[in-house]
């Protein structure tokens, strides 16, 4: 059972009040790029056992998408920010270096 | 008499090995070829207080090169080891284990045995399982208890019915049988199921007869005991913690118990593959959530066939030894927990008291989870990788255990062979080839 706050509302969600949507940061590839980075877009997933970062939405309260950095292996939650960035802010990866220290998820550590 | 006899004796055995309690005695007693097992073995022991029974399988140290590896001793990589000895004489083969054998997924899945999906290259490797779990008990020796009860598939919406009528047209092309059958049929096969709805009635149902359950430890064990008969060692506690390359060649790997060296490598971890495929250097289509099952106490006889409910999300049949044994929900968000998310409960146990009144006041023993690897059109990979030498077999998804003899014949040809007709369709290219074996959106089914 899942608590995430989304950060738009402040609302402290339950899992069930959440959409789930999937890994955070990924680059689209759309029509002219390699077929590589179009395969790589639409199926290859980072599937971590560790620091993940996922896109959430507040689905039954504020509707707005939002993103959740968690622990896949022990469901620890290190913080939610907003979806307007491509890569999480400061403040959380400080956050999951003090509990997860040498962690990294593709370009980020 | 016999029957329940040698299932009895089977669990002592496995169980012990299980717990890996040292006993010297029986250490002592191992020899190259077991004994086998039969109603004439039971009434032989019988006579002695059951001494004589020797240990199901070894455990040896590993040893610094096997001609090939099989990472994960669960159902299919045992069934992988199997095979390779079986069909292709690779027999110095070490199969490694990083908890104890048969415990992920294996140990954790609802049992069901059915092959009726739409795609050819589906239907071809699932009906192949199954026909292998027809003569598993007799080719192994060992007492799998394949129960072909039969299974159903309820359509409780309009769409269901025609998507369920088409599967079972595809089905009578691929030689798998299977028909549509109407709700009073239905209520005829499982008199205590209420098909009136109120939300969703039963409008009939794709039913095979020869799907059915299997006891999921055994077929672990069985296997296990056929591969350490042929000379193999089964490797527990040693975890795979990389994958060693000269090159792009695969060349051993590093593990809990020292490096050891291989010339192939087959990785077949369910839910880690990830770990495994990032050890090795490559990335996968493949994402891993938990999935929930859950059994009831035990209670008298009430249902001799196995009833998916994919509409409302729930599955269910009767064990053995009476327990309604219950399918829930997949979590949706990655993790690795071996739990799952509390609400998937109620909503499982919701779906399936509507549609079985009776079970509304069962009392629930247990629950668990297990790490499960969905891929992108929930058909799973049997492969070649970017790493030459290295074969992985992952992506079964939510429905792993009906396919494991299909899938270690498969996944063994491939690796001794190069190729396998049961496995081609199944590359790790396809996604990005765009050949999709779609059998989530296609079929509607759940694994």
């Amino acid at each position: 059972m899942l608590l995430l706050e989304c950060p738009y509302c402040g609302a402290k969600c339950e899992e069930t009040e959440l959409s789930p949507g999937g890994e955070a940061h990924i680059k689209r590839y759309g029509p002219g790029s390699s077929d590589q980075d179009f395969e790589a877009y639409l199926f290859m997933r980072e599937n971590p056992k560790g620091v993940h970062f996922e896109r959430w939405r507040h689905v039954y309260g504020c509707g707005k998408w939002f993103h959740a950095a968690r622990c896949t292996q022990s469901l620890e939650v290190f913080g939610t920010y907003a979806a307007q960035t491509f890569e999480p802010p400061q403040e959380i990866k400080d956050k999951i270096s003090a509990k997860r220290p040498g962690w990294s998820w593709r370009d980020f550590s | 008499m016999s029957q329940v006899g040698c299932v009895v004796t089977h669990w002592i055995v496995g169980n012990e090995q299980d717990k890996g309690i040292p006993n010297a005695q029986s250490k002592n007693r191992i020899r190259n070829h077991m004994r086998r097992y039969s109603a004439f073995a039971i009434a032989r022991e019988g006579a002695r207080y059951h001494t004589g029974w020797e240990r199901a399988w070894k455990s040896p140290e590993p040893k610094k090169r096997y001609d090939a590896i099989i990472v994960g001793a669960g159902g299919h990589g045992l069934a992988t080891a199997y095979y390779l000895g079986k069909n292709h004489g690779i027999k110095n083969v070490a199969i490694l284990e990083k908890g104890w054998l048969g415990g992920g997924n294996t140990g954790r899945n609802t049992t069901i045995i059915r092959s009726n999906y739409l795609q050819d290259p589906s239907a071809a490797i699932y009906e192949k399982a199954r026909s292998l779990y027809e003569t598993m008990s007799q080719d192994l020796n060992y007492n799998v208890m394949f129960s072909p009860r039969g299974v159903m598939m309820l359509a409780q919406t309009e769409h269901e019915i025609r998507g369920y009528e088409r599967t079972a047209h595809a089905n009578a092309l691929q030689g798998v049988a299977t028909e549509f059958i109407s709700p009073q049929r239905v209520k005829e096969l499982v008199p205590i199921i209420n098909i009136h709805g109120p939300r969703y009635p039963v409008l009939g149902a794709l039913w095979q007869p020869r799907g059915g359950t299997a006891r999921h430890d055994a077929v672990a064990w069985g296997y296990a005991r056929a591969c350490s008969n042929m000379g193999m060692d089964i490797i527990q506690q040693c975890e795979v913690t990389g994958v060693r390359r000269d090159g792009d060649k695969v060349i051993g790997v590093d593990t809990t118990k020292g490096p050891i060296d291989c010339d192939k490598l087959g990785v077949v971890v369910a839910g880690h593959s990830g770990v495994l495929a990032d050890m090795a250097g490559f990335r996968l289509p493949i994402e891993s959530v938990a999935l929930q099952a859950l059994v009831s106490e035990p209670i008298k006889p009430c249902m001799d066939v196995v009833v998916m409910a994919n509409t409302v999300h729930g599955y269910m049949s009767q064990s053995d030894k009476g327990e309604m044994v219950i399918g829930g929900g997949a979590d949706g968000y990655n993790n690795y927990t071996q739990r799952g998310s509390f609400h998937h409960i109620e909503e499982t146990v919701r779906a399936l008291v509507e549609t079985f009144p009776m079970i509304s006041r069962l009392k629930m023993l247990r629950q668990w989870g297990g790490i499960v690897d969905m891929t992108g059109d929930r058909s799973p990979i049997i492969s070649k990788t970017p790493v030459e030498n290295m074969f992985i077999n992952c992506g079964w998804g939510t429905g792993g255990f009906k396919a494991i003899p299909g899938s270690g014949w498969a996944m063994a040809e491939l690796m001794a062979k190069g190729a396998s007709p049961l496995a081609d369709e199944f590359t790790m290219w396809r996604f990005g080839e765009g050949k999709f074996i779609d059998e989530s959106v296609a079929a509607g089914v759940a694994h």
